[in-house]
């Protein structure tokens, strides 16, 4: 029998705020343990919490971004269990009224197109961190209290690698709509996944197993990887599979048992009496989606449909959004566009990279791009000439008209001078001017060169052909 | 003697510099000194610091300082042991938080010691509040000051009995279900209890967070409304503090309450109402009417479920409200194998035994497959409770009832029973539930043995100024309020 399998994401995001989610203090990563933080996320006595604007307008931009649908009522809930890392021994989280539901998530995977529906993304606060001594163990409460995103998805992921690619997407995602840094290493980003199997065909589900602790994207594929064909191979064998969570050893590769369905919480939800419930007005909401860009996928594909760019060239303008948008600006009324994209990603960029100046301070002017394209495209100047108007423009923010005017540039298409340069050069050469008489037509252009460097490249090469040719064939 | 002042006295005589504000602290510390033994309303003060602040106050009164500036510039003001006053200890009357020092203030304590204020001692009363006797203190009872051995009530015991005993002009206690007002009733002094969200919770030791309200007690309802005008407010960090403006509370006390309607619950008329109290309350009715107000019937069907609702409610909140005492970052510890260990050990030593029943209570009340039932259920009762005050306030400006169905009873009376315990709280509670304000004031005693009665009076939400209103226009019609305890020194 061939089986399937049927696996649903958690992913736990640390949100990009400059304070904790309830308290003033600082949310960044990295200071020393126990320093950032004061009565209200250690859980002292007698402290309230106070929802950071910020953290609830992150929230609701990522719901905008996973095209969730945001109700204008959310509410907080505890979550009750006794750990040492949580400092009060309930986790304020939003259980029954997130503040966002139903979106999705579309990704590149296996050369097409997916889309993984997003069930919520809800709000709730990080807890801190223990660490074990020889003979104790210590709590670091620093990261109490950060806001974390939980994003749920529906189980519409049916590989490992499906998996790996909607964790990627999502990271994209995030970082790109200025939600989160999404730094694996400083464990902003973490993730469980829900996995069963079941023959293929078969409409209802198996039991779900949950598996935890995993450090990064690859952790999970890996852990799917071993998952799948140990639930599989349970099935086969006729054995049968129990809701349970299991943990992940990346030492070992393996996934183990950590408690079963009776084992599991009872975490006691109800709503956190101490926080108003959130019911944002349009104007907040009006505000909040102000900040939404356009996601990596959707930017990649309209250059590649609007602008006619390879996928290369959308690609470089996703990842250097800036550069992306200086291309959009130069592009706006031009034809060429596949020249403008050139000049942007070849020559721009390498200017900038070579010269260290930040794109918002090049001198080079968006609409002067189309304009040394058309110069090309004219005739006005060689190819080689623009990129010696292009270096000028670089430096002095000249137009390449002003530069071309300037120097003296302007491609020679006077055929008068055009034919005393090419006397010159048949005078000059008479070896040549034999050989192509004899039949050797390289020997025209060893003569056109010629007539170019007489003309300090500003002859019009294809006129000086004509010419040539002409005076050589009468 | 300065200790047996009211705050308007006390101020007034300070302002005229015919008293100091060491003089007034130091009256207060040697009442402590005398009556405290048989009280025990204070768990501990420091003295020095009481002396140091009062010093302080003679300073800016000499400079010039004024008490319409700072209302309560150089009056001793004595704080339940529930509230975080920075560098003092903060016990709630429990042996869970060992030695633990408050490391900040909470906002009803920065309002106070702005507004001039002593911030002195710690005060009785049922371990985190649980409790209507203060018998739950892990530190021994507080004794009522009319009859050191009945109770004092709860859970604000200490803070009644201080007040009650002179051993302080005024106190700040916390009422979830009457815990200010049944004291308040059962010591004979004026106990209010604020509108929810009237007041910050910034620094209360959370019991039940959608029920608990700091409030004052005080000698007379002048006092109360000083001390609540000084107190009220909106606070940016307490998301449940209500943005609404804060009245001139004193020029409500006009004494004229011609007209007001006053709504008397038939549903408040039980059996078990003791018939001393039910005649004190039927008189300052009477006195009401005399006085110009109308009196009419009105009705709060919901209120046979207070009582099961309050203790569905409270519980479920406090069983999480409570869980972060676990010995891993302050108070006492008692170590284990492992972190579970640990917990078991500590809360097991730690919490007293009314307060392990509440938890248990609201943990299954919360439980799966209990939750919709019990939980979910009370909430919605609650909102019907609500719905009948709303409702009864669209006909009166205010409702009176008696604040408890008995005097204070005995220590050890109601010790094992702890359904007749809760039961004591039958008046207070519904107030909580529907966040609306209260207030007990003196309205007679019982004879044999002499012992306060009060007179609840419960009003609209952010309707204190009525009630306060009413008060005290009832308090100067009558000297109840001037009656003291005698006590043995
Ligand atoms: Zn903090």
């Amino acid at each position: 029998m061939e089986y399937e399998a049927v696996i649903g994401l958690e992913t736990h995001v640390q949100l990009k705020t400059k304070s904790k989610m309830w308290c003033g203090c600082a949310n960044e990563f990295g200071a020393p343990p126990n320093t950032n933080v004061c009565p209200v996320c250690l859980g002292m006595p007698g402290v309230l919490p106070v929802a950071n604007d910020e953290g609830l307008r992150l929230t609701v931009l990522t719901g905008y971004l996973l095209h969730c649908t945001i109700p204008r009522f959310a509410k907080f809930d505890r979550k009750n269990y006794f750990y040492p890392d949580a400092p009060k021994n309930y986790q304020v989280t939003q259980y029954d009224k997130p503040s966002t539901a139903n979106g999705y998530l579309d990704f590149e995977f296996n050369g097409g197109m997916s889309r993984v529906r997003i069930t919520r993304a809800h709000l709730e606060e990080d807890v801190g961190k223990n660490f074990h001594f020889d003979r104790n163990s210590g709590v670091d409460f620093n990261r109490a209290g950060v806001p974390l995103l939980e994003i749920v998805s529906e189980p519409d992921i049916t590989s490992p690698d499906m998996a790996y690619a909607y964790l990627n997407a999502l990271k994209d995602v995030l970082v790109y709509g200025g939600v989160s840094d999404c730094d694996m290493e400083k464990g902003m980003v973490r993730c469980d996944v829900n996995i069963s199997v079941r023959p293929k065909g078969q409409k209802e589900l198996g039991a779900k197993i949950e598996i935890k602790n995993m450090n990064s994207f690859s952790g999970a594929r890996k852990a799917l990887e071993y998952e799948i064909p140990r639930q599989i191979e349970v099935l086969t064998k006729g054995g049968k599979l129990s809701q349970e969570t299991r943990r992940w050893d990346d030492v070992a590769n393996i996934t183990e048992t950590m408690r079963s369905k009776e084992q599991a919480h009872d975490y006691r939800y109800f709503p956190e009496p101490d926080l108003m419930p959130f019911e944002p007005t349009e104007a907040w909401l009006e505000e909040v989606s102000k900040r939404v860009v356009e996601l990596p996928l959707a930017r990649k594909q309209r250059f590649m449909v609007d602008y006619e760019l390879p996928a290369p060239d959308a690609e470089t303008f996703v990842n250097d959004v800036p550069l992306g948008d200086y291309f959009e600006k130069a592009v706006a009324s031009a034809k060429n566009r596949k020249a403008i994209a050139n000049w942007v990603i070849n020559n721009l960029r390498a200017k900038i990279t070579e010269t260290q100046i930040p794109l918002a301070e090049v001198k080079v002017k968006p609409n002067d791009i189309p304009e040394l394209v058309a110069l090309v495209d004219n005739g006005k100047i060689s190819s080689k000439i623009a990129q010696d108007v292009f270096a000028e423009m670089f430096t002095s923010g000249d137009s390449p008209a002003q530069i071309v005017e300037k120097k003296g540039l302007a491609q020679v298409s006077d055929t008068g001078a055009i034919e005393k340069l090419c006397d010159e050069a048949i005078a000059a050469n008479p070896k040549s001017v034999e050989d192509y008489k004899a039949g050797k037509v390289a020997a025209l252009n060893s003569l056109k060169g010629q007539v170019m460097k007489l003309s300090k490249g500003k002859a019009n090469p294809a006129l000086v052909g004509e010419i040539l040719e002409k005076k050589l064939k009468a | 003697m300065l200790n047996q002042l009211t705050i308007s006295e006390l101020t007034g005589k300070l302002a005229k510099k015919e008293s100091s504000a060491r003089e007034a602290i130091q009256a207060c510390l040697d009442q402590i000194q005398k009556v405290d033994g048989q009280i025990h309303a204070f768990l501990s003060y420091d003295a020095a610091d009481a002396l140091a602040q009062a010093d302080a106050a003679d300073k800016a009164l000499a400079s010039g300082a004024t008490h319409s500036q700072q209302p309560l510039l150089g009056v001793p003001i004595a704080i339940k042991d529930v509230l975080a006053v920075k560098n003092h200890p903060l016990n709630c009357a429990s042996k869970i938080l060992g030695k633990f020092i408050s490391p900040y203030d909470g906002t009803v304590i920065e309002k106070l010691k702005a507004a001039g204020a002593i911030v002195f001692g710690r005060l009785n009363m049922d371990e985190f509040a649980m409790g209507s006797s203060t018998e739950n203190s892990a530190f021994g009872p507080t004794h009522n000051p009319w009859d050191i051995a009945r109770i004092p009530g709860g859970s604000s015991g200490g803070s009644a009995a201080a007040v009650a005993a002179d051993e302080c002009i005024a106190t700040l206690g916390t009422d979830t279900g009457g815990s200010i007002r049944q004291p308040a009733a059962l010591c004979g002094c004026v106990g209010l209890k604020p509108t929810y969200g009237r007041v910050s919770r910034y620094g209360l030791v959370a019991f039940a967070s959608s029920l608990d309200q700091i409030g004052p007690f005080t000698k007379d309802v002048r006092d109360s409304a000083t001390l609540l005008e000084v107190m009220s407010g909106v606070d940016h960090r307490d998301s449940t503090s209500v943005p609404q403006p804060v009245p001139r509370y004193h020029s409500a006390l006009t004494g004229d309450i011609k007209g007001l309607k006053i709504g008397l619950p038939k549903e408040y008329m039980i059996g078990g109402l003791d018939p001393q109290v039910n005649a004190a309350v039927q008189a300052a009715v009477q006195q009401l009417q005399k006085l110009g107000a109308e009196v009419v019937e009105i009705s709060l069907p919901h209120t046979d479920y207070a009582v099961a609702t309050y203790y569905i409610v409270a519980t479920a909140e406090a069983s999480a409200n409570l869980a972060r005492f676990d010995g891993i970052r302050y108070g006492a510890r008692v170590d284990g194998k492992d972190p579970i260990e640990l917990y078991s050990n500590t809360r097991g030593a730690g919490f007293g035994p009314e307060v392990k029943r509440r938890i248990i209570l609201g943990t299954y009340v919360l439980s799966s497959g209990y939750y919709d039932a019990y939980y979910l259920r009370a909430q919605k009762v609650r909102t019907l409770i609500r719905q009948d005050f709303l409702k009864a306030f669209e006909k009166v400006d205010a409702i009176v009832t008696p604040t408890t169905p008995t005097a204070a009873f005995k220590i050890g009376e109601k010790s094992d029973d702890p359904l007749q315990m809760y039961l004591s709280d039958i008046f207070t509670i519904s107030c909580n539930l529907a966040g609306i304000c209260g207030l007990s004031l003196p309205c007679g005693f019982t004879t044999n043995p002499k012992l306060p009665i009060g007179l609840q009076l419960l009003g609209k939400p952010f309707g204190e100024e009525t009630i306060l209103k009413i008060a005290h226009a009832y308090e100067q019609s009558t000297n109840w309020h001037k009656e003291r305890p005698l006590l043995k020194i």
